[in-house]
């Protein structure tokens, strides 16, 4: 193998490894430092771990696709909060009062999902048709759509129980819980989008070299609205999942829950730039820092120590891609 | 309309579309509610201006480099809480230079970073968001910060007090603006900083230093958030440790609308001015005529948006993207 | 030949743009299996008339026809399905994904569900890379690939619909002699299908080797064609610029002063080594080679972008060591670079401040910039190298390419270095501008200065250099004098055959 090829499977492999990394550093560090009896590696951990995974996960599935298209996407946080808000306000809707509690989730779920392919959908149709970077977009999106939520309900909580809903999402199956199903579901059908279908593909294209997408005849602003539709849905999904347990939402919530997912996207490898990345990597990044936030827990760190430890980390990852990039003293220094 | 093409006007106009825009809107604004125009009013919108504008100015040099900054919001909230906490400690006199030093260190690890190893500038800062923020939570041990005796301290000066009839912060923000827009436009280091901007190979190949550029501007964009951390504590005397969060967002929104390209090479001072003035006048307009706080954030996506499309569009002569 | 129905005809073609009127009616013409080259100065308009061909611009005015009949091409695409393929100078690849997926972009075959059908994509793709012949697999990821590879991949690409002609844009600007008789072999085989091909290129050499017909544009007109074995170089580049160019004259030689530049032993990994080399002031040292011959990166590492493994450097008999471009220019090199574009110039910045850039430090009335003294500075260089502008005012990047070279040639000179490092000084440029600055380099010598010129066109370097230095792979095979080279010796010398007559390892 050469050195070229064994960099490159150091680095798809990487994540995977700083998982290991972390496992087996925070099981030994917590036997001495730990407040609590159970040991690190408890199957009821892991199971826990990969549930509260799920919401960032999801979402940052949907960001592994816009992001190898070359593009990014700030609203999301905005995105997740409105598609709560619609799925547990639309249950008190004078159209569905008849409705059982059972019946009617259908129906705010599909609202919920809407909301989320709704609002994608203008940020897939700004950058397609006036050609205003993603950045910029969504940074705006991410102001104007979180005007929205607060539009809706002013500073007070949106709170609907429904008791069916939380029975069905609290619901385990083989141990995991329903969260962390989807979770595994919604990664698999999306690395099956990306790596075997054709607009999988083409995402690879298009973030890769958008010229010779285009003159490939690849309709990239379609191509481009679909994925941010995409993510939209991701998002929504997410919201869905983790609101129905809950019942409440606040105007605030998910903030910050777009750089979390761009985070656990970069820690997976996928570059800023498009072109390449893999989902299932980012899986592994989304496991990395949630496993990094229960480690740092574990051992009787708080939640500030948690954000400087996770900041750090994506620094020094950046850092570490770049020695693994660079070939020798004789590179050109610009 | 897919091919509609710009005319010499039309691009005129979309050059300038954002000023047209926001003089119509002053106007509107003007007629709905007779208090917009007064003098104690704009003097109002400036004085709350002052502190995310003074951030803005610093980020401006980043930005025309060629990197962002999206630290600016978390390092500003830990600029008020170290000033507050070290004003009683060691008293205003060394708390201000200490915040100063400290922050500024912080601005200097993110220059080395982004302009000596040559990191992405978005994912440096994205990280450093974090870091510093829960860098001031430790720091604050998780509470607010409060000066503990306000009246016996000459330190609410700066941000209450005024000079001539105008507030201090108002003062600092246009002295700021004036003195970096001299250092931008007239100095070699400015030049420099457009070089970079515009195209960092080639700058290099001219003999630029570019890292020291790169950590020259994040030097002053950190010096700028040290200073509206210190209109902040001065102003409240007192603060919760998230007071920061998200102005980096605002920051950048002011940047963009003032017509400073993301990528790099243009912009100045002044057009920054401008776009802090304009989301300040928009949102302190929506208030009078009697909309709440949030219908600013729509307003904003959406002049946002309208003012780079105009830009862009300008550029490349035809309103829609060609692209299929 | 005449009586057959061309592949392709253009007929009366405008194409306009803003300012500009790059096509005035052009007529043009492809028969099947010719290979017709296409020759003009830069700005000629053959990229555009190659656009319009390929489906990427409309023309305002005229016809195409393709095999007799009227076509409109809206898109790249349509183009390609009427069997209409452009090679482009500047690759289009995506370089994260396979071979495969790259010669299928965008007409990925199918399954049921939007699924990509592997199997015959795999298929498909080897059976193309097998036709021409290529070492490599369609599941290989082509950013791995050499350029002589991905060029073979975007052939590979023309070839999956029946393509009946086939453009190929400067193909041979990366190649090697082997890989360039490779592609050479893939044109012949093109042609004996029957298929129509245009050959654009600025290498006299090789339109002479492979053409059956060659057409010049000048100023975006047609202005004729010849058939190539009944012509010659001069009656061509007559057609071209209108007058004939004695390209051969040689210069007189100039009075040589003091070594102003030695280099012992300089090593930098594997891109060169055991580099020896002098430059007296007063002469103009060529270095000759193919692309990755190590040229370029000497040129680098005298400028301080690059660390070299060993040896040493001597400016005016004294020892440097040159750690960056700020020590290179203090010790007064200088380096005009390869990509004017990339390397040379801001394109958002007006043309005074480019050309003040690497002194803007010194150019100060207390703390602030003088615009008296940056404005002197360039006034004096724009009438010295007669760069053509407006005013100070106007973005670099709205030049022509000649006075864009120009404007970096100036900022340099105004640096008033005593190595002068020239990196491919016309490249990209019209002939006209072309023979300016050749005149402007002998006049440098002249004036005292030591100049390097690097160069990969072979009528360049032997108009310009007093002495020339053949490279290969790295390694100085070779050092002549201007009396002493030939064309034969020098194409030996960087081909790796030494001086005894053997190959190089």
């Amino acid at each position: 193998m050469t050195t070229s090829n064994r960099t490159k499977m150091i680095k798809r492999g990487a994540i995977w490894g700083f998982i290991v990394l972390e496992l087996v550093f925070f099981s030994v560090a917590g036997r001495f430092l730990s407040l609590s009896e159970t040991r690190f590696m408890d199957l009821d951990n892991m199971l826990l771990l990969l549930k509260q995974s799920a919401p960032i996960g999801i979402i940052a599935l949907g960001m592994t696709v816009i992001m190898i298209n070359g593009n990014i996407d700030l609203s999301v946080g905005a995105i997740f909060a409105l598609s709560a808000i619609v799925m547990l306000d639309s249950q008190t809707w004078p159209i569905f009062s008849g409705l059982s509690e059972f019946t009617v989730i259908p129906f705010a779920w599909g609202l919920a999902l809407i909301t989320g392919m709704v609002l994608g959908a203008i940020n897939g149709l700004i950058v397609w048709k006036t050609g205003v970077d993603a950045f910029i977009v969504t940074l705006g999106a991410m102001l104007g759509y979180r005007g929205l939520v607060f539009m809706y309900n002013g500073e007070q909580p949106t709170f609907q129980l429904n008791w069916t809903l939380v029975d069905m999402t609290e619901s385990s199956f083989l141990g995991l819980e329903f969260p962390a199903i989807v979770f595994i579901v919604l990664t698999f059908l999306v690395w099956l989008m990306m790596t075997r279908t054709v607009h999988g593909r083409n995402a690879y294209a298009v973030g890769d070299n958008r010229d010779a997408a285009v003159n490939a005849g690849i309709r990239v602003g379609p191509h481009m609205l679909w994925n941010f539709v995409l993510i939209g849905f991701l998002t929504a999904f997410s919201s869905i999942v983790f609101y129905s347990a809950s019942g409440s939402v606040n105007p605030n919530d998910g903030e910050l829950y777009e750089l979390w997912a761009i985070t656990a996207v970069v820690l997976g490898g996928t570059k800023l730039v498009g072109g390449s990345g893999s989902v299932i990597n980012t899986f592994g990044g989304v496991l990395a820092i949630q496993l990094l936030r229960k480690g740092l827990g574990h051992i009787g760190a708080d939640t500030e120590t948690v954000n400087l430890v996770i900041g750090l980390i994506l620094i020094a990852v950046l850092f570490l891609d770049r020695q693994l990039n660079i070939k020798g003293k004789g590179e050109l220094r610009t | 309309m897919a091919d509609e093409r710009l005319n010499a006007i039309g691009k005129l106009i979309a050059r300038q579309g954002i000023l047209v825009a926001f003089v119509i809107f002053m106007i509107g604004f003007a007629l709905l509610n007779d208090r917009f125009i007064t003098v104690d009013n704009v003097l109002g919108v400036v004085r709350s201006s002052a502190i995310l504008g003074v951030m803005a100015l610093g980020v401006t040099f980043v930005v025309i480099s060629g990197n962002l900054d999206l630290s600016v919001g978390s390092m500003m909230s830990f600029s008020t809480i170290v000033v507050l906490d070290l004003h009683d400690k060691i008293g205003p006199e060394l708390a201000i230079p200490a915040m100063f030093l400290m922050t500024m260190a912080l601005g200097a690890i993110i220059g080395v970073l982004v302009g000596y190893f040559k990191l992405n500038s978005l994912i440096v800062t994205l990280g450093m968001l974090s870091a510093i923020h829960g860098l001031t939570l430790t720091y604050s041990g998780g509470k607010n910060m409060d000066i503990a005796d306000k009246e016996g301290t000459w330190f609410s000066v700066i941000g209450q007090g005024s000079l001539l009839g105008v507030p201090v912060p108002i003062i600092i923000f246009l002295g700021l603006a004036c003195l970096l827009s001299v250092l931008l436009a007239k100095t070699p280091f400015g030049r420099k900083v457009y070089a970079v901007g515009g195209n960092g190979v080639a700058a290099t190949f001219s003999g630029i230093r570019r890292p020291r550029i790169v950590l020259m501007t994040y030097l002053i964009s950190s010096f700028c958030v040290a200073m509206a951390g210190l209109l902040q504590a001065s102003r409240s005397m007192g603060s919760q440790n998230t007071v920061g969060q998200g102005l980096e967002l605002e920051v950048l929104a002011a940047i963009i609308l003032g017509g400073a390209s993301l990528l790099g090479g243009s912009g100045t001072v002044f057009k920054t001015v401008i776009g802090v003035l304009i989301l300040g006048f928009i949102q302190n307009g929506l208030l009078l005529v009697g909309l709440e706080f949030y219908v600013q954030y729509v307003v904003t996506w959406l002049i946002i948006i309208l003012a780079v499309w105009l830009d862009i569009a300008a550029k490349r002569g035809r309103l829609l993207s060609p692209i299929a | 030949m005449s009586t057959q129905t061309p592949a392709l005809r253009l007929e009366g073609i405008v194409k306009t743009f803003p300012g500009v009127r790059a096509l005035d009616g052009v007529s043009f013409e492809v028969l099947p299996g010719e290979v017709h080259a296409l020759l003009g100065e830069n700005g000629a308009g053959k990229s555009t008339l190659m656009k319009v061909l390929a489906g990427m611009h409309q023309p305002d005015e005229g016809r195409i026809y393709i095999e007799a009949k009227q076509v409109i091409m809206r898109t790249p695409l349509e183009a390609k399905a009427k069997g209409v393929v452009l090679i482009h100078q500047e690759l289009s690849l995506a370089e994260e994904m396979s071979v495969a997926e790259n010669i299928y972009l965008g007409e990925l075959p199918r399954k049921r569900f939007g699924l990509v059908d592997t199997p015959t994509l795999l298929a498909k793709a080897g059976a193309i890379l097998k036709r021409l012949n290529c070492g490599f697999g369609p599941e290989v990821t082509v950013g791995d690939l050499s350029i002589a590879n991905k060029q073979m991949v975007e052939i590979a690409r023309a070839l999956t619909v029946d393509a009946k002609t086939v453009v190929f844009d400067e193909p041979t600007a990366s190649l090697t002699d082997a890989e360039k008789v490779v592609l050479f072999d893939v044109i012949r085989d093109l042609t004996e299908r029957g298929v129509g091909v245009v050959y654009i290129s600025h290498r006299m050499e090789e339109i002479f080797t492979i053409s059956d017909r060659i057409s010049v544009l000048r100023d975006g007109s047609y202005r004729g064609t010849l058939i190539t074995a009944a012509t010659n170089e001069d009656e061509v580049t007559q057609l071209m610029i209108g007058r004939s160019l004695d390209l051969t004259r040689k210069h007189e030689p100039t009075d040589c002063g003091a070594i102003a530049l030695e280099v012992k032993d300089l090593s930098c990994d594997s891109l060169f080594e055991g580099i020896n080399f002098k430059v007296h002031s007063g002469e103009v040292l060529g270095f000759y080679g193919l692309v990755g011959a190590g040229r370029t990166e000497i040129a680098e590492t005298l400028f301080g972008l690059r660390t070299p493994s060993k040896g040493a450097i001597y400016l005016e008999g004294k020892e440097v060591k040159i750690t960056s471009p700020v020590a290179a220019i203090q010790n007064g090199i200088s380096l005009v670079p390869e990509n004017r574009k990339e390397q040379g110039l801001v394109l958002g910045m007006n043309c005074r401040d480019n050309m003040t850039l690497p002194q803007v430090g010194d150019l100060t009335a207390g703390p602030f910039v003088s615009d008296g003294a940056e404005i002197a500075i360039f006034d004096l260089y724009r009438d010295k190298l007669e760069i053509k502008t407006p005013n100070w005012r106007q973005l670099v990047g709205n030049l022509s390419g000649g006075n864009q070279q120009k404007i970096v040639i100036g900022k340099w000179l105004s640096m008033h270095p005593k190595v002068l490092i020239v990196d491919e000084p016309t490249r990209g440029i019209d002939v006209g501008s072309k023979s300016e600055i050749h005149k402007l380099i002998r006049e440098l010598a002249k004036q005292g200065y030591a100049v390097i010129v690097i160069s990969s066109e072979m009528p360049e370097v032997l108009q310009v250099s007093d002495r020339i230095v053949a490279m290969y792979q790295g390694r100085i095979m070779r050092e002549f004098t201007a009396q002493e080279v030939t064309e034969d010796n020098l194409v030996q010398a960087i081909s790796g055959i030494t001086a005894s007559g053997e190959k190089a390892a």
